[in-house]
C-alpha cells in the first residue's frame, strides 16, 4: 500500500517535472536570465520562488535549471550505460585475456574517489553542458559493466546461446540478438538509479563551478549563486536543493519498484 | 593467508600504475598550461620559459611522466606550484585532518546503520520500519553538499548554535548522514535475507531466546556482506571528504584538492590521486581480509 | 503424551491445516503422510509453535505433559523447545549455521538447557557426535558445516536434537534431500537410538515406503485435513480412503520399477 503510494508520487512528480521542463518556454513568466528586480525578493505571487541576488526570476530560472538537469542527468546515464553495456558485454562473452583487461581496467576507475576524477577532467576542459555529460557518463560506467559482464555470465552458459552458435550464428548475432535483451532488466533498474546519480553529480560539478556554466541555469548552480546569501536569501538555497532532492527521491522510488517488478537482486 | 597478503600488494602495483598514468596523461593532455594561473604570459616570456623549465613542463609528456614516476617510487612527489613545498610535507600536514573527520564519521556510521537496519528487518513494516526506510531513501537522494549548506544555515545562520567554520560537528554530521543511509539499507536486506534462512528455524528449535536467535546466529551472517560493503563505500566516504571540506572550509586533503584542482597546481593533485588510490585499495584489503575472518567458507590458501 | 485437539492453522486467507486431532503415545513413532502443501509440516511446526506471520494458528490445543503449549508465554516454551521437544529439517546443508564450528553448535543447546559449563558442554557435544556416529568426533567437533557431508550433517542435527534427551522427536522429511542410501542409514540410525534413548517421533514425510518401515501409527493428510488414521499396517492393507488408496499404489508402481 505504502510502496505503492511512494511509487505514484515519483511517478507525478517526475512527470510533472519532465513536462514542465519540456514547456518551460510558455511556463516560466519571466526570461531566467533577465534581471528583473532591483532587489533580491522573497517569495511572493508575484515571484512564486523569489529573486536571486541579480534580481532574477528563480520560478523561470527553476523551470529553466530542471530542462538543464534532468536532460544531463538523462544523457548522462545514456552515456554510461553504453559504455559498461559494451565492456560488460565483450568481458563476460569471450572472457579470458580481454576479461581480464576490462576487469583490471574497472577496477582502477573504481579505486579513483569517482567525484574527484569528474573534477579534475571537467577543471582542464571548458565547462560546458555538453562535457559534463560526456565526463559524468565516461566516469559511472563501471557498475553497468559489472553487473552487465556478470549476465553475460550467467547467460552465455544457457542452452539456447549453445544452440545459437551451433546453427552459426556470429558472436555480434549472439551478443545482441540473443544474450543483451535477456540481460534488460537489470541495465534498467541500474539506469534508473544511474540517473539519480548522474543528477547529483551534475548539481555537486555545478556548485563549484565546474559543472553548467552561468548564466544557463542549472540546479546545481543555482545553489553556488546561493551560498553567499544564505543569511539574507536563504530560499535561494533552500528551493534548488529541495528541487533536486525530490526528483532523485523520484527516481529511486521508481528505481526500486522497477527492481521488485522485474525481480531484479540487488 | 600470508600468501594471500602478498598477493594482493602485488596486485596493488599495477593498478596504482594504472591509476598514474591516467590522471596523469588526463591532466596533461589537457589544453592550456598551469603556468598561467601564474604568470601573465605578455608581460614577461622570459620568466614563463624559466619557471615552465623548472617546473619541467618543457619536456615531452611521456619523460615528464616518467620523471614524475621515478621519484614517486621513492615517496617524491615534487613540490607543490603555489607554495614550493614538498607535496608529501602538504599532504603530511592536510591528511590528519581528514582523517580526524572520517574516521569518527566511519565508525558512527557503523553505529548507527547496524542496529537500525537490524531492527527494520526484523520488525519488517514496523512504524519504525517505515520510517527508517523513508528516511534512507531520502538521505541517499539529498545531495551531500545541499544537506551541509542547510545544516549551516539552520545551526549557524539561523540559531547560532554553531559556527560554520572550524568545528567538527557539522562536516561530521553531514558526512555521516551522507554515508548512513545506503549501509542501513544493505544491513536491513542482508538481516531480513539471513533471517529466511532455514538455520534461523534451527536456532529457534534449539529453544534459544529471539534475542540470541538474531543477535548470535543472524547479525553474525548479516555482517558478512556489510564488509565487503564498507570496502566498496571507501570512494564514496574519500568523493563526500572533497566537498565537504570545501564548504566547510575544513583544512584537510579534500579541500586542498580541490583548490588544487582550480589552480592546475599538477604535483599536488597527483599526490592526492595516488595516495587516496592507496588507502581505498587497503582498505579494500583490509575488508577482503576481515571478510575471510568473519565467513569460515573463504580460504585464502586455496585461491 | 501429545494430544493435538482441533488444530486450525491459517496462512492469510488460506486454511494451511484444518481442525485437526491426533494423539503420540510415548515411544511411538507417529509418521504423518501427504503431498507437499498439504499442511504437514505446518503441523510440526506448530508443536514447536514457530509459525511466523502471515501464519498463524487459529484455534484448538496442543496438549504436552497435561499442558496446553499454545497457552505456554513464551519464556516457558523456550524451555520445551530443543530440551522436551526437538527437531530435524529437511535440508541439512541450509540447517546449520555457517559460521559457527559443529562442536559450538551443539554445545550451545546443551548449555542452553543443562546449564553446563563451555568446555564440559562441549566435551558431551563431542559424546553427541560419537553417539550418531561421526568418525573422529573429538577433530570434526572444530570443523565448520560446510566441510561436513549432507549425511553426515543430517547427524549432526541428530545429535543436537537428542542432546537434551527429549521426549518427543519430530523429524520433517529429515532424508528428502539425501541419497537414497544415505536415506536408509539415517533411519537405521534414528531406530537404533530410539532404543537407547527412548523417545516418542513424529516422521514427516511423502514417501509412504519410509511409514512402512519406521511407523506405528500414520496420520493421512489432504489439503490440510487429516483424512485417515490408525495403525501402520492396517492402513496399508486396507485403505480407506481414496486418497491414501492413490498414494499407495504410487509407492508400488514405484517398487515395481
Amino acid at each position: 500500500m505504502r510502496k505503492n503510494k511512494a511509487l505514484l508520487f515519483a511517478a507525478i512528480v517526475l512527470t510533472g517535472f519532465v513536462l514542465l521542463a519540456i514547456f518551460a518556454a510558455w511556463i516560466a513568466p519571466y526570461n531566467p536570465e533577465e534581471i528583473v528586480s532591483s532587489q533580491t525578493l522573497a517569495p511572493s505571487t508575484f515571484h512564486l520562488f523569489g529573486t536571486d541576488d541579480l534580481g532574477r526570476d528563480l520560478f523561470s530560472r527553476a523551470l529553466y535549471g530542471a530542462r538543464i538537469s534532468l536532460t544531463v542527468g538523462f544523457v548522462a546515464v545514456v552515456i554510461s550505460v553504453l559504455i559498461g553495456t559494451l565492456f560488460g558485454a565483450l568481458a563476460g562473452y569471450y572472457g579470458g585475456a580481454i576479461d581480464l583487461i576490462i576487469m583490471r581496467f574497472v577496477d582502477v576507475m573504481l579505486a579513483f574517489p569517482s567525484i574527484f576524477l569528474i573534477l579534475a577532467i571537467q577543471a582542464m576542459l571548458t565547462p560546458n553542458i555538453y562535457n559534463v555529460m560526456v565526463v559524468i557518463g565516461a566516469t559511472s560506467w563501471m557498475g553497468v559493466a559489472r553487473l552487465v559482464r556478470g549476465e553475460f555470465l550467467r547467460i552465455r552458459e544457457l542452452q539456447y546461446v549453445e544452440a545459437a552458435r551451433a546453427i552459426g550464428c556470429s558472436d555480434f548475432r549472439i551478443i545482441f540478438r540473443h544474450i543483451l535483451p535477456n540481460a534488460q532488466a537489470p541495465i534498467i533498474v541500474a539506469a534508473t538509479l544511474g540517473m539519480a546519480g548522474a543528477i547529483l553529480t551534475e548539481s555537486a560539478l555545478s556548485f563549484l563551478g565546474l559543472g553548467v556554466q552561468p548564466p544557463t541555469p542549472s540546479w546545481g548552480n543555482m545553489l553556488m549563486d546561493s551560498q553567499a546569501y544564505m543569511f539574507d536569501a536563504p530560499w535561494m538555497a533552500i528551493i534548488p536543493g529541495i528541487l533536486i532532492l525530490v526528483t532523485v527521491l523520484s527516481l529511486y522510488f521508481i528505481g526500486e519498484a522497477l527492481r521488485e517488478k522485474l525481480d531484479v537482486r540487488s | 593467508m600470508r600468501n594471500y597478503i602478498l598477493k594482493r600488494l602485488l596486485q596493488l602495483i599495477p593498478l596504482l600504475l594504472g591509476i598514474s598514468l591516467i590522471s596523469f596523461f588526463v591532466m596533461h593532455l589537457a589544453p592550456g598550461d598551469p603556468t598561467a594561473m601564474f604568470i601573465d604570459p605578455n608581460v614577461n616570456p622570459v620568466e614563463l620559459a624559466r619557471v615552465r623549465a623548472n617546473w619541467g613542463l618543457d619536456q615531452p609528456i611521456y619523460i615528464q611522466y616518467f620523471i614524475w614516476l621515478k621519484n614517486a617510487i621513492m615517496l617524491d612527489f615534487g613540490r607543490s606550484y603555489t607554495t614550493g613545498q614538498p607535496v608529501i610535507t602538504e599532504l603530511a600536514e592536510r591528511l590528519p585532518m581528514t582523517l580526524l573527520l572520517m574516521i569518527p564519521a566511519f565508525i558512527l556510521t557503523f553505529l548507527i546503520a547496524i542496529p537500525v537496519g537490524v531492527i527494520s528487518a526484523v520488525k519488517k513494516n514496523s512504524w519504525f520500519d517505515k520510517t527508517f526506510t523513508f528516511l534512507s531513501f531520502a538521505g541517499m537522494a539529498i545531495p551531500t553538499f545541499w544537506l551541509g549548506l542547510m545544516l549551516m544555515l539552520v545551526f549557524s545562520v539561523k540559531l547560532h548554535w554553531l559556527p560554520a567554520i572550524g568545528n567538527i560537528t557539522l562536516p561530521l554530521i553531514t558526512m555521516v548522514i551522507g554515508s548512513l543511509a545506503g549501509l542501513t539499507r544493505y544491513q536491513r536486506a542482508a538481516m531480513l535475507e539471513v533471517l529466511n534462512q532455514d538455520f534461523i528455524r534451527t536456532a529457534r528449535a534449539k529453544g534459544l531466546p529471539e534475542r540470541t536467535v538474531i543477535f548470535k546466529h543472524a547479525l553474525r551472517n548479516a555482517l558478512i556482506p556489510i564488509v565487503t560493503i564498507i570496502g566498496l563505500s571507501l570512494p564514496d566516504l574519500f568523493g563526500g571528504a572533497f566537498i565537504i571540506e570545501t564548504i566547510f572550509a575544513w583544512p584537510g586533503m579534500g579541500r586542498l584538492g580541490v583548490q588544487s584542482i582550480f589552480q592546475r597546481n599538477y604535483p599536488v593533485i597527483m599526490g592526492i590521486v595516488m595516495l587516496s588510490a592507496f588507502l581505498i585499495i587497503i582498505g579494500n584489503l583490509l575488508a577482503d581480509i576481515c571478510y575471510g575472518s568473519v565467513d569460515p567458507r573463504i580460504r585464502y590458501e586455496k585461491k | 503424551m501429545l494430544e493435538v485437539k482441533n488444530l486450525s492453522i491459517i496462512y492469510g486467507p488460506t486454511k494451511a491445516v484444518d481442525n485437526a486431532s491426533f494423539s503420540v503415545g510415548k515411544n511411538e513413532i507417529v509418521g504423518i503422510v501427504g503431498e507437499s502443501g498439504s499442511g504437514k509440516s505446518t503441523i510440526a511446526l506448530s508443536i514447536m509453535r514457530l509459525i511466523y506471520p502471515p501464519g498463524r494458528i487459529s484455534s484448538g490445543e496442543i496438549i504436552f505433559n497435561g499442558r496446553d503449549l499454545l497457552k505456554l508465554a513464551e519464556k516457558e516454551m523456550i524451555n520445551i523447545r530443543g530440551a522436551k521437544i526437538s527437531m530435524i529439517f529437511r535440508d541439512p546443508f541450509t540447517s546449520l549455521n555457517p559460521v559457527f564450528k559443529i562442536g559450538d553448535q551443539i554445545a550451545e543447546v546443551i548449555s542452553l538447557h543443562q546449564g553446563l559449563n563451555g568446555k564440559e558442554a562441549w566435551e558431551k557435544a563431542v559424546e553427541m557426535l560419537g553417539t550418531v556416529k561421526i568418525r573422529d568426533a573429538v577433530g570434526r567437533a572444530h570443523d565448520y558445516p560446510h566441510q561436513f557431508s549432507g549425511g553426515m550433517l543430517q547427524r549432526v542435527m541428530i545429535a543436537m536434537a537428542l542432546a537434551c534427551k527429549p521426549e518427543i522427536l519430530i523429524a520433517d522429511e529429515p532424508t528428502t534431500a539425501l541419497d537414497v542410501s544415505i536415506q536408509s542409514e539415517i533411519l537405521a540410525l534414528l531406530d537404533e537410538l530410539k532404543i537407547k534413548y527412548g523417545f516418542s517421533i513424529i516422521y514427516i514425510t511423502h514417501n509412504f515406503g519410509i511409514i512402512k518401515q519406521i511407523c506405528d501409527r500414520v496420520i493421512v493428510m489432504n489439503k490440510g485435513k487429516i483424512v485417515e488414521e490408525g495403525k501402520t499396517g492396517e492402513v496399508f492393507s486396507n485403505p480407506k480412503e481414496l486418497y491414501t488408496k492413490k498414494l499407495i499404489d504410487c509407492l508400488k508402481v514405484l517398487n515395481k520399477v
